[in-house]
């Protein structure tokens, strides 16, 4: 029998506010542990938590991306639970009054775009950070993270290949970055994602005993996870056996999932409305201003790039991957005006160096202003193509100006047409057997001679103005 | 109002971490069906066309700007912990 896999992703998107959600405790990455701490993000009783209002923008914003509703009145929630990263006991989530709910994306794999459903998407705290003891049967807790502000992404089970998933969360990612609201990187746990899986007869409607996926840092490894718990679940399924409901870690170093022992009413987490917390009341006057706020997305930007500088769609594509990207070559192209070159510079040259040293463009030491310099020096024949690519990666190295890099290296091609006009003149002379040759038929000779040439000049004379000044020479 | 049953004392007592014995779960029963018989007197009134709500106050959007503001000093944080090692709580370990 053929399966069927049922897949929905709940991803966790690290929002990139100054201050935590409910205190003005800093997010600042990598401080000393318990540095960023105060009574409301520790749980110290009797303390009244306060909503950032930036947290409820950004999630508004990716709330219109994701083309979800954005509700008129949403309210906070407590999800009790224990465990010593969470020092109140309960987090603070939302759940029956989320901020956004019934969106989509569309995801292309394998030039096929398919339509993925957002359920919801909410705010909520996150929780603090453990260390375990390599010797000792202890565990350290850190609670500078507790209190830094998400948004959790749930998607409705309408992915239906690992591939899919995997396309999705890029998908979610380049959104965030686009908006500004996170850094989206999944190795850092600023994007986390849990998956639920089950599988069906393929063709029939209703679904299967799903497991819940977790511990995935990357999107290979959502990829990878997935596609084991196919495997898993369709042998099981084919030997008569069941799926058993339950949460399994992925463990990447052997490549398969285990079970999460011991959770058992784990899932009980007694929700119920945050006193401590008023409803947020969103009117359109306030989602038109957020809208207004918000760039232009991935989407909407490669249509425009095709129209608008005649760009191929796979052009368009790469350079609106990331919104760092774009807004360098729409720079590039106001200072040069070849959208084409441009885009050719950057997707071969540009892009190569950058992803060679694992840099983003916006760190990059050859400016957008550089770039269109250089090309001009190629366009009007200063320098040569293939020469400007030697000066792209010196000016990349050095960060020095290409026309610097021209000027001090004597770069600049050789044009001038009295000066080549004696270099080929004197070719001419001092090979006087491959000048017979040639003018007796063997054009191949030619090659040779051009070379002389561009050898007198190493290699600065232009090498069109050569073969012509060297072909009038010889007929 | 349905009552509550010993079971679901228990149950809750375990999501809880609190261990009671057989006579503790007895009477907590017995009193959690007064609360819930008292506050039961509540489904008396007609609410019809009144809105759920989840405060007293009618108030909503009280929100702060993105601003970073002091901390504690770690010693202060972690001035209840039962047990520290440099500037973390040292807990039993977890997994
Ligand atoms: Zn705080």
């Amino acid at each position: 029998m053929d399966y069927e896999a049922v897949i929905g992703l709940e991803v966790h998107v690290q929002l990139k506010t100054r201050s935590k959600i409910f205190c003005s405790c800093s997010t600042r990455f990598g401080a000393p542990p318990n540095t960023h701490t105060c009574p409301i993000c520790i749980g110290m009783p009797g303390v009244l938590p306060v909503l950032n209002k930036k947290v409820v923008e950004y999630a508004m914003k990716m709330a219109l991306a994701t083309n979800c509703e954005i509700a008129s009145v949403s309210q906070f929630a407590r999800k009790h639970y224990f465990y010593p990263d969470l020092p109140k006991g309960y987090q603070i989530s939302q759940y029956e009054l989320p901020l956004a709910e019934n969106g989509w994306i569309d995801v292309e794999v394998d030039g096929q775009t398919r339509r993925i459903g957002i359920t919801r998407i909410h705010m909520e705290e996150d929780a603090g950070k453990l260390i375990h003891d390599e010797h000792r049967p202890l565990s350290f807790v850190d609670l500078n993270r507790t209190g830094t502000p998400l948004i959790e992404i749930v998607s409705e089970p309408d992915i239906r290949r690992p591939e899919e998933a995997s396309e999705y969360l890029k998908k979610i990612r380049q959104l965030v970055r686009y908006l500004g609201i996170s850094d989206g990187n999944m190795e850092e746990g600023s994007l986390r994602c849990d998956a639920n899986i089950s599988l069906r007869p393929l063709g029939r409607q209703g679904y299967g005993v799903k497991s819940e996926l977790k511990n995935m840092n990357s999107f290979r490894h959502v990829q990878k996870a997935l596609e084991y718990e196919i495997r898993r679940q369709t042998a099981l399924l084919l030997d008569g056996g069941q799926v058993v409901q339950e949460t399994r870690l992925w463990d990447a170093a052997k490549g398969v999932t285990h079970s999460m022992r011991g959770k058992e009413e784990a899932h009980d987490y007694r929700y119920f409305p945050d006193p401590d917390l008023v409803p947020v009341e969103i009117e359109r006057v306030w989602i038109e201003k957020v809208r207004q706020e918000m760039p232009e997305l991935p989407g909407a930007k490669r249509e425009r790039f095709v129209k608008e500088y005649g760009l191929p769609p796979y052009d368009a594509d790469v350079l609106t991957s990331s919104i760092h990207v774009a807004d360098y070559f729409e720079e590039c192209v106001r200072l040069f005006h070849r959208p084409k070159t441009v885009s050719n510079w950057i997707m071969v040259e540009l892009l190569k160096l950058l992803h060679q040293d694992n840099q983003e463009i916006d760190t990059c030491p050859v400016p957008p202003s550089s770039l269109a310099a250089l090309l001009k020096l190629v366009e009007d024949g200063t320098i040569s193509a293939k020469m400007g690519k030697k000066v792209l990666e010196e000016s990349y190295k050095t960060g020095m100006e290409p026309q610097q890099i021209v000027q001090e290296q004597g770069l600049s091609q050789l044009s001038d047409e009295a000066e080549l006009k004696s270099m080929v003149a004197r070719v001419i002379e001092d090979f006087p057997e491959e000048v017979a040759k040639y003018r007796s038929g063997k054009k191949k000779v030619f090659g040779f001679l051009v070379g002389q040439v561009m050898r007198m000049t190493r290699g600065k004379a232009n090498p069109k103005k050569v073969n012509e000044l060297l072909q009038k020479a010889l007929d | 109002m349905a009552k509550i049953q010993k079971s679901e004392v228990e149950h809750v007592a375990k999501l809880a971490r609190l261990t009671f014995s057989q006579a503790e779960i007895d009477s907590l029963t017995d009193q959690l069906n007064d609360i819930l018989t008292y506050i039961g007197k509540l489904e008396e009134l007609d609410s019809t066309g009144v809105e759920p709500t989840t405060h007293a106050l009618k108030l909503t959007n009280c929100f702060r700007g993105d601003e970073v503001g002091e901390s504690l000093p770690v010693d202060e944080a972690l001035s209840n912990a039962p047990q520290r090692e440099g500037g973390a709580f040292v807990v039993p370990r977890i997994i």
